[in-house]
């Protein structure tokens, strides 16, 4: 692997797929779908690649030499500017077994979004053209490990997104596809003014033993590199880290979503296409965790230590209030979005805890909730395309009309409800047991295991209204899966049980480096003062 | 009665005068012309005047002198166009040539 | 082979029965013979691990355990894994035993019960899961997998209460049985995480180890009961103690040989075995509670039992009382009764169920006792072996239960001799009393007398042998001399002197009943009773027996009064207790009480909050994005009446100056000298030197 660019390869592949696509003429509509498939399934090898030559002995998270298949060079490079002194930006990647839970996600959910697309009629050349830099974005946000570069991935994601909501959406698409962009953007410009904050607080050595400003994450994480005198340095005795950790936190908790910033997420999955709906819940809900444990956590150890039981107190909101939300909707699909919620509380939860079984247990979370809820929404989208309706009281009996189906939609909503053998279990298990072990949040933990008696509540009602009672008659017409869906629904099926039934599987990748996190974040930047916010 | 620089300016001056009436009030290019030579002349009369009475010495006749070749110069030229224009419009009333206005 | 790989090929046995079934089952009709078989097998499977285990290695605990999630050298709490494995002990292959033996005879018996049903081989997939994940329970060595194992009985209750989910209320019964458990299942899951927090394992012998030693959960006697008592929350939801007792009867809307299998002899008797399993760390607190518990719930239960008309209704209540008596068992520190109980009382109340069965599908899914009568002569081997049962369940000599309740109640009284609680023994007697009114109640009205709908009696028949096998299996295994030689002493007997041992409690002694103290036990290493317990129950013997006697005796002559004789009118009594019937033949209102406490008020909050996220929360996003409109639109405004209109204005200006300046503008140079001659003077007027 020396000196392959697996990383970027994985990243580009998608775009390179995307330039394919816009030499090919409209008509070409098979060739289209299928150099976007051939694309997501390349990444999708590379991922496995990946994951097999990865060293689950390398710790990652805070130095250079731990993470693997670095792709690194000096991006943007000015000389000279007047008090700034030179410029320099690189391009940065990396995975760690943080991140590498996450690309596998990326490409996997990429690949099933793809087949998921192959009924889209309406402008497919520009539909998988933005689907395929969607994923270049989505793949690129786990792997930077150079703030500079994860900005632009992070703001590059949101375009396509957009234009998919807004023009493959449903009725109300624009008012979906705006809010989504700008909720977003909001939490990016969040984003942006820390990143800077931190630029002009950290210095790097160049190799000449010149002293730069740096968007390395990396270096951005050791003390000493701090200047004295920076908004954002530990050295300050008026800094302002406290405020930017809190602003951070708010950019990629509107992405999470948390409570009270969820609001977009019903209405963005509701007018979303189904494969975009996989996506975005598959993939795109764990780039705000996925953010804050990349980022803030090692960043400002400090304040996370400090801000913890918050933390964990909105993974509880989120838990309970998601599910209320949930148990009230009558639209299928709104219900998964608002389940969605409640399911990304536990990842919240178990990142508080700062303890190993948590933030295992939240990786492997989110890793879950991807599998799971991108299962989730293609059951809801295979019975809206069938029946064009997605109200839950306007089916029931369709488990004897499509007795296949509703096999599918067991194992799903069960894994969902944390079911033991399947994948969501456990994870749960990690958070509860890894939150648990904190006194602080231990009440905290106790409230949010009415989750799961709620989650139940919601996702039985929801199976009995859909799948049992008398078949309405309706529906008699109603066709089970066909091959495509099978596509879809087998492989989820298998990695759920798979890693129900054998975690370790998933845990073992990121073990080393959560032990790494978990340990850098209890012990660095200590004795600091939290003055001036 | 002794013949003082005012008396210069005051028959300058009325003759300025009369060629800035002709000037003004004429049509006919060629009487335009003739006030201006009228006002040129004005001019040589101060000149020569302060030359005179101002202590300049001999510069002041000697612009004079360059002036009268200025003035004979310009009523040529001056003249000749005229001439052209009339040939053109068959009139040289400075009024209604105006084709370069609009 | 070892115990240990025959015990793991039993286990997943019926997993691949399941997974055959769930693959195939479409393809080959014939295929639910594959998962009978392998039932079968797993049967004779589990007699020859209990064989070699109650003889060659009957003093000795086989364990098997693998790590299955290894976190490695944490930074908080060092080296940490979770680990999966097997204990086999007594208890372990007595269970499997019963396991297996009940789940093989349903699973005959529904050959013939479930004929011709839509999803025949489904409904047998559902079995095979079922007993794996029971099985699982059974077998573990540690919480965590009890808890996984625990849940997946859960979900195998719900598929197969749910089974004719095309009836509304099969299906809402199921989900309120998983949804009942749940909450059960919540308090389990805090008690097992105050255990892991303290001891970084699940593994129970090694959490009862350091529990010994003195090492207490956050170092308070108070936690150590409270995880008890959470882990018994757990036993409450499934076992279907009160409060949580009210999924149980709602099951009864699943097939009735799964009622025998999962809601009367396996699966709801999982929570006592569980409690069994944390016999040792119960402290005092925690078990009178327990006690408590169970004496309410079989109080209750058998109550609402006299009165209920549905066949399996009153058998769903029984169910729940003698959960309540098991529970009340290992309250009062008679840990092998509870056992035992547990036993004799699956298979009894097993045959009573496929009993039952019987009867409904004899009268084609009739199960109104008020419909039946006389079916004595139409099905006399159903009669024989419901009359066994009942005989055994009424606590009736030379019966499997006389045995085991008699135990118990030997022992509530030892304990109410001890400790002064003697409400606990007294509501023990007056069940004992109930349950043998109610279930010759049951008897005599469904077998005796005269056929009350004609036309139904006539078309009933006996069943076919693949149904009556198993009754009169589970009938002769309700009687006395499978336990006992002795009819009257059950400790003369092989389960209760070698095979079922009290184990040693590991809580200290300032938290144990007196009677449970080490320092008073009589020196034998496996009897942990004090000589001061052993006394009480044994001067209790004899009159808890007589007066258990005496009460199942005045119970059935009661029946017979009001049923056979008529000595007794039920309808006057009926009418003269009529709030008081009321209130027993709707459970206590217990069901209308959640409904409109727990649910409504779940379902209300959803609502408000629903409420409150459309309209508040993300009224304050479109808020916020109506007032950045509002904002915009008024700079928008300002911006093309004030900023470009100061633009315009200045261009307008420029234009009107322009235009008036123009007039001035001949292009006569005689005007123009006209002005500059007319400057010349105003500025020689201004600049005059004079």
């Amino acid at each position: 692997m020396e000196g392959f660019p697996i990383i970027s390869l994985i990243t580009f592949i998608p775009v390179i797929g995307m330039l394919v696509i816009l030499f090919l003429p409209k008509e070409k509509v098979q060739n289209i779908k299928i150099t976007a498939l051939a694309a997501t399934l390349i990444q999708l090898v590379l991922s496995v690649i990946l994951m097999a030559n990865y060293n689950y002995s390398a710790g990652g998270i805070f130095e250079e030499s731990s993470f693997q298949f670095i792709d690194k060079f000096r991006w943007i490079n000015i000389e000279g500017l007047s008090w700034i002194g030179t410029v320099k930006i690189d391009y940065f990647m990396g995975v760690d077994g943080i991140s590498m839970p996450m690309v596998l996600l990326t490409s996997i959910i990429s690949v099933i979004a793809c087949i998921s697309s192959w009924n889209i009629s309406k402008s497919l050349k520009g539909y998988f053209a933005l689907f395929l830099l969607l994923d270049t974005g989505m793949m690129g946000v786990f792997v930077s490990l150079d703030f500079f570069l994860f900005y632009v991935f992070w703001e590059l994601m949101l375009l396509p997104m957009y234009f998919l909501i807004g023009i493959w959406g449903g009725p109300r698409k624009e008012y979906a596809a705006i809010k989504f962009f700008l909720y977003t953007l909001l939490g990016s410009i969040f984003i942006l003014i820390v990143m800077l904050g931190l630029y002009f607080s950290a210095m790097e050595i160049l190799p000449d033993g010149q002293r730069v400003f740096t968007f390395n994450i990396l270096t951005m994480m050791d003390q000493s590199n701090y200047t004295q005198d920076g908004i954002l340095s530990p050295f300050n005795p008026n800094n302002w880290r406290m405020l930017a950790y809190i602003a951070l936190f708010i950019g990629f908790a509107i992405k999470i979503p948390m409570f009270p910033f969820h609001t977009w997420l019903p209405d963005a999955h509701v007018e979303a296409p189904t494969p975009i709906s996989v996506i975005l819940a598959g993939v795109l809900l764990k780039m705000g965790t996925y953010g804050i444990l990349r980022i803030s956590y090692p960043i400002f150890p400090d304040i996370t230590r400090e801000l913890a039981w918050y933390i964990a107190l909105f993974g509880a909101v989120n838990i309970i209030y998601g599910a209320f939300v949930a148990l009230a909707q009558k639209d299928f699909k709104k219900l998964i979005a608002y389940s969605s919620v409640s399911h990304m509380g536990y990842v919240l939860l178990g990142m508080a805890s700062l303890t190993t079984a948590g933030i295992n247990g939240a990786i492997l979370q989110m890793f879950n909730h991807g599998t799971i809820t991108a299962m989730l929404f293609l059951i809801v989208g295979v019975v809206y395309d069938r029946a064009h309706t997605r109200g839950l009281n306007d089916f029931g009996g369709l488990a004897s009309q499509m007795p296949v189906y509703t096999g599918f939609v067991t194992v799903a909503f069960f894994a969902a409800i944390g079911l033991p053998s399947l994948s969501g279990f456990i994870s749960e298990a990690l958070v509860f047991i890894g939150a648990f072990h904190v006194e602080s949040i231990r009440v905290i933990t106790i409230i949010s295991t009415l989750g799961i008696l709620l989650g139940a509540g919601y996702m039985l009602w929801a199976m009995q209204r859909v799948f049992f009672g008398k078949l309405n008659e309706k529906w008699s017409g109603l066709q089970d899966l066909e091959m495509r869906e099978y596509i879809m629904f087998i492989p989820l099926t298998i990695i759920i049980i798979l890693l129900g039934v054998y975690p370790s599987l998933m845990l073992d990748v990121m073990n080393t480096s959560v032990n790494t996190l978990v340990d850098f974040v209890s012990t660095n930047f200590t004795n600091i003062s939290l003055g001036g916010l | 009665m002794q013949v003082e620089l005012t008396h210069f300016l005051v028959v300058s001056t009325l003759l300025f005068s009369m060629g800035v009436f002709a000037i003004v009030t004429r049509k006919n290019a060629i009487l335009v012309l003739m006030g201006i030579e009228l006002m040129l002349n004005a001019a040589n009369i101060n000149f020569v005047a302060f030359s005179k009475f101002g202590g300049f010495g001999l510069s002041g006749q000697v612009i004079a002198l360059f002036v009268i070749i200025l003035a004979a110069a310009e009523a040529a030229i001056a003249l000749a166009i005229v001439l052209n224009i009339y040939k053109t419009f068959s009139n040289v009333n400075v009024d209604e040539i105006n084709n370069l206005k609009e | 082979m070892s115990l240990i790989s025959l015990s793991i090929i039993t286990l997943f046995l019926p997993l691949i029965g399941f997974t055959v079934l769930i693959f195939f089952g479409k393809r080959f009709e014939k295929i639910y013979l594959f998962e009978v078989g392998i039932l079968f097998a797993a049967l004779i499977i589990s007699i020859l691990i209990a064989y070699f285990k109650l003889t060659a290695y009957i003093n000795q605990d086989l364990i098997f355990a693998f790590t299955w999630i290894d976190f490695g050298v944490t930074p908080l709490i060092g080296e940490f894994s979770i680990d999966l494995g097997i204990k086999i002990d007594n208890i372990t292959v007595l269970m499997l035993f019963v396991v297996n033996l009940i789940s093989f005879l349903v699973h005959l018996y529904s050959i013939e019960y479930m004929k011709g049903d839509i999803r025949f081989t489904r409904y047998f997939a559902y079995l095979g899961i079922f007993t794996f994940s029971m099985l699982g329970i059974v077998l573990t060595h540690n919480i965590l997998m009890m808890f996984m194992f625990w849940e997946l009985v859960g979900l195998s209750s719900y598929l197969l209460i749910g089974f004719w989910y095309e009836k509304d209320s099969a299906s809402d019964a199921g989900k309120k049985a998983f949804l009942v458990n749940r909450v059960g299942d919540i308090g389990m899951l805090i008690g097992i995480l105050i255990l892991f927090t303290n001891y970084h394992t699940f593994t129970f012998d090694e959490i009862y180890a350091q529990i010994a030693v003195g090492n207490l959960p956050f170092d308070s006697y108070a936690w150590l009961t409270a995880s008890g008592i959470l882990i018994f929350m757990g036993a409450v939801g499934k076992s279907a103690q009160f409060p949580l007792h009210v999924w149980l009867p709602d099951a009864m809307e699943g097939p009735t040989p799964v009622s025998a299998l999962i809601h009367a002899a396996t699966m709801v008797a999982a929570g006592v075995y569980l409690l069994v399993r944390i016999f040792v760390m119960l402290t005092a607190d925690a078990m009178l509670v327990i006690a408590v518990i169970g004496a309410i719930t079989a109080l209750v239960s058998a109550t609402i039992a006299l009165t209920q008309n549905d066949i399996k209704k009153v058998l769903a209540y029984s169910t729940v009382s003698q959960l309540g008596y098991m529970v009340l068992s290992i309250g009062i520190g008679a840990y092998a009764f509870a056992f035992f109980h547990l036993m004799t009382h699956a298979f009894f109340k097993a045959c009573l169920f496929l009993g039952s069965g019987s009867v409904i599908h004899a009268m084609h899914h009739e199960q109104d006792i008020r419909e039946m009568g006389g079916l004595k002569k139409k099905l006399p081997i159903t009669y024989y072996t419901f009359l066994i049962s009942s005989l055994a369940i009424s606590g009736v000599p030379l019966f499997s239960g006389f045995l085991s309740k008699d135990g118990i109640l030997a022992g509530s009284l030892a304990f109410g001799n001890l400790t002064g609680h003697w409400l606990l023994p007294i509501i023990g007697f007056t069940v004992a009393l109930m349950t043998a009114f109610y279930m010759f109640r049951l008897v005599l009205v469904t077998f005796h007398g005269k056929p009350r709908n004609q036309e139904k009696f006539d078309h009933a028949h006996e069943s076919p042998k693949a149904m009556t096998i198993p009754l009169i299996t589970l009938a002769a295994l309700s009687i006395f001399i499978f336990y006992t030689p002795n009819p009257f002493n059950s400790e003369a007997g092989w389960v209760l002197s070698d095979w079922i041992r009290t184990p040693e409690q590991v809580v200290p002694n300032e938290v144990r009943f007196d009677f449970m103290k080490s320092d008073a036990a009589t020196g034998q290493s496996e009897i942990t009773h004090s000589q001061m317990y052993t006394d009480a129950a044994h001067h209790a013997h004899y009159p808890a027996m007589i007066l258990s006697l005496v009460l199942a005796g005045i119970g059935i002559l009661i029946a017979f009064m009001m049923y056979v004789w008529g000595k007794i009118d039920s309808e006057k009594l009926k009418t003269k207790y009529n709030s008081l019937y009321k209130f027993s033949l709707n459970k206590w209102y217990i069901d209308e009480f959640y409904d409109a406490s727990f649910i409504a008020g779940t379902h209300k909050s959803a609502k408000i909050l629903a409420w409150f996220d459309y309209n508040v929360v993300d009224g304050i996003v479109n808020g916020t994005a109506a007032l950045g409109r509002f904002v915009s639109m008024l700079s928008g405004w300002f911006d093309t009446y004030v900023v470009d209109g100061l633009v315009n204005f200045f261009a307008l200006l420029n234009g009107f100056l322009g235009l008036s300046l123009r007039r001035i503008q001949t292009g006569k140079v005689q005007t123009y000298v006209v002005f500059v001659v007319f400057s010349l003077l105003v500025l020689m007027f201004f600049f005059r030197p004079f």
